[in-house]
């Protein structure tokens, strides 16, 4: 896992594109790399400042032509309408109780799955990682309608009690694969030592192999977190009928219903609701390069 | 108007709470089952294996698979949709009890049960009832119900139709008009061009931002933006900026002189929004993925062909890309898997309901939860499944990706 800064020799242009380390690059190839990086970067963030634009800009105007970021006489009336006005609170900690309690289930559910599928080998463990990944290949409206009439005849339906249920496992498959492909990069050796010492394999499993896993258990977290906090289908299906229920999905759908939308309340709450997803991304995006692929690169 | 009040507060947190000490209860009970249970299991594993041993071992098996089979067959017929729990909860014991001896009969029982397996199963238990749960059991009732005339009309007693729904799904429209080959071929266009684009704009990216320079940091934090935003807040944007007289795309087309688009209401024009929007959501992953990948290859490898004077496309073709294939493989088949299974995409784009920009899985949805035909969208769904169940085992089996990976 090294990148070796290859020594300046005579390069030609393509191999400066094709290769790493640009010391040698010429100013003007340098000019142009950056420029392809900004121009970029502005397609990827150019949508999301227009989100804000929109939410900046006062109630009589919400329908203009107008490309500028910020808009003459901005203000955040809109902001606080859909602060104080709207349930938006209510909808958020809906969402953000649920949502914490059940990336945290299906972490915990995923990180010792993954240790017995790294660790030992016993009957039934290609057919369950088999299993896993197919499980990837149903689509999602799939499940619906029996978990619906599942949830229905448990007396689950207008509860936390099902969402939290549903969304807990819903990620589970994924987050095995991923954490198993890199446990399986942790040297066995470091565990046999502790064993030899007389930990038991729960302990090396506590004490070795989680805290060596931080980058990999925190994007499965945050795999977690963000399908259920976005998530759009089970919400409908389960609460929907139920205002009183309501994650902050189906409020901000409501804003955005066919035939008006209220383009200021919505973009407000899209971008206050973006906000902690995007905290924890950029939080955790110092391991999200090595959590997701280490494991691959040995699988 | 109702505000976040701490009574709305204290009881959210209290039935969230119940159902996680719910959770976790019932893990401890079923983890102390498992415990107490499995050295007088593997005693009695052993004990059945000496008693049966004059028996062959394929003898063993056979009789162990029909038991097994016959089990599962009950217990698919058992899940039947219009039966209420209790009118079948007396005759649970029965598979329990085929497949419990299915399982002791097969030689492979004395290996399930040995004592060295004790913790990983127990390890495995909590994610295994989970799963059972809330994916196994639903596919099994799914399954029911794909062979039954299920919908509103014959709701307490659908009856059994054999293979019709299966027949039908090719040869009547699955919505209004749409028939079954269209969506297909579209389903099948959006996830090759969607991943074409994913991996294509991921891969220039990722070798873009694969050396020292300034910024950086900065670069990779605004490019990872697009999958940083939730997605529904992302599509609904997006609509937005597809609007006919006030969205952006139509706006820009506008000051260059040219005549705005009627994205919402034409059906090929549709269907790009939908490919941009989805293009635009992707490329980060795949940039990530990649990226992650490039930072793995050593160095010396490019020095040794760049002494070999080898041409930057040629060490392209023969050293990045060959790296690059263990990464690679198995995020096309999540990407080509994720595509092809979207909803959100398609389904929050398309406002005014188009069925030409329906895929497989939209109009999966419509047909459950707009029309309430479920015993043709159960096997709607089946034949999804089936179809990008086969498109990855070939591509499992022709790329090699996964082999070790299941190791």
């Amino acid at each position: 896992m090294t990148i070796t800064a290859s020594a300046p020799r005579k390069r030609s242009a393509w191999q400066h594109f094709f290769n790493s380390s640009g010391r040698g690059d010429s100013p003007f190839k340098r000019l142009l790399i950056h420029l392809a990086l900004i121009v970029s970067c502005a397609i990827a963030v150019y949508p999301v400042l227009r989100i804000v634009s929109v939410s900046l800009r006062p109630g009589d105007r919400l329908l203009s032509t107008s490309l500028a970021i910020v808009p003459e006489d901005a203000t955040l009336q809109a902001y606080k309408t859909v602060l104080w006005e709207k349930e938006f609170l209510v909808w958020i900690w809906n969402s953000a109780l649920i949502t914490t309690a059940t990336a945290s289930i299906g972490l915990i559910l995923a990180a010792t799955s993954a240790y017995a599928f790294s660790r030992w080998r016993f009957p039934g463990r290609k057919p369950g990682l088999i299993f896993l990944l197919s499980t990837q290949m149903l689509p999602a409206p799939m499940m619906m309608v029996p978990i619906y009439i599942l949830a229905t005849k448990l007396g689950l339906t207008h509860t936390y009690r099902g969402l939290v249920l549903a969304y807990s496992v819903t990620t589970v498959p994924f987050s095995i694969w991923m954490l198993k492909g890199y446990y399986d990069t942790i040297p066995r050796e470091l565990e046999d030592a502790a064993l030899i010492d007389g930990a038991s394999p729960l302990v090396s499993f506590w004490r070795i192999i989680l805290p060596l896993s931080t980058p990999a258990l925190a994007i499965v977290f945050l795999f977690n977190f963000m399908s259920a906090w976005s998530d759009y289908l089970f919400a409908r299906v389960m609460i929907a009928s139920e205002t009183r229920l309501w994650t902050w999905v189906l409020g901000v759908r409501d804003f955005q219903s066919q035939f008006q939308t209220q383009w200021g309340f919505f973009s407000a709450a899209s971008v206050m609701v973006a906000i902690p997803v995007m905290a924890l991304f950029l939080y955790s995006s110092k391991w999200l390069i090595s959590g997701l692929t280490l494991g691959s690169v040995k699988g | 108007m109702k505000h976040l009040t701490l009574d709305i507060i204290l009881n959210s947190l209290r039935e969230v709470g119940s159902t996680v000490l719910y959770i976790f209860l019932s893990t401890v009970l079923i983890e102390l089952l498992v415990y107490f249970l499995w050295e007088p299991l593997s005693a009695l594993s052993r004990s059945i294996d000496r008693a049966l041993s004059f028996l062959g071992r394929t003898v063993r098996y056979a009789i162990s698979a029909i038991l097994i089979v016959a089990a599962v067959v009950f217990v698919v017929a058992m899940v039947s949709p219009g039966q209420e729990p209790s009118s079948w909860a007396g005759y649970w014991p029965l598979p329990g009890v085929a497949f419990l001896i299915g399982l002791f009969v097969s030689p492979a029982a004395v290996t399930i049960f040995s004592p060295r397996l004790r913790l990983p199963y127990m390890l495995l238990v909590p994610a295994v009832v989970g799963l059972s749960l809330l994916v196994v059991y639903p596919l099994l009732w799914e399954l029911n119900v794909s062979f039954t005339n299920l919908s509103p009309k014959h709701f307490r007693s659908p009856d059994f139709v054999g293979l019709q729904n299966y027949i039908e799904v090719f040869t009547r429209p699955i919505l209004k008009q749409i028939t079954f080959t269209p969506l297909f071929l579209r389903t099948i266009l959006w996830t090759a061009v969607n991943v074409v684009f994913h991996v294509s704009g991921g891969m220039g990216l990722a070798l873009l931002l694969n050396r020292k320079m300034k910024l950086r940091g900065l670069y990779r934090a605004l490019l990872v933006f697009p999958w940083a935003i939730p997605q529904p807040v992302a599509c609904l944007a997006w609509r937005g900026e597809f609007h006919f007289e006030y969205g952006f795309a139509n706006i820009v087309l506008q000051r260059l002189g040219l005549a705005p688009i009627q994205w919402m209401s034409n059906p090929t024009w549709n269907f790009i929004a939908m490919c941009i929007t989805n293009i635009w959501l992707g490329i980060p992953f795949m940039m990530v993925i990649i990226l992650g990948g490039l930072q793995s290859i050593a160095g010396e490898f490019y020095e040794a062909a760049e002494i070999d004077g080898a041409s930057g496309w040629q060490q392209f073709t023969n050293i990045t890309l060959p790296l690059l294939r263990p990464i690679l493989t198995p995020a096309i088949i999540l990407g080509t898997v994720w595509t092809f299974t979207n909803f959100n995409v398609p389904f929050f784009i398309n406002q005014n309901e188009l069925e030409t920009s329906d895929t497989l899985v939209t109009a999966l949805f419509r047909s459950a939860f707009q029309y309430f035909n479920l015993g043709d969208a159960a096997a709607f769904a089946f034949v999804n499944f089936a179809l990008l169940l086969i498109f990855s085992i070939i591509y499992i089996r022709v790329t090699g990706g996964l082999k070790g990976a299941t190791e």
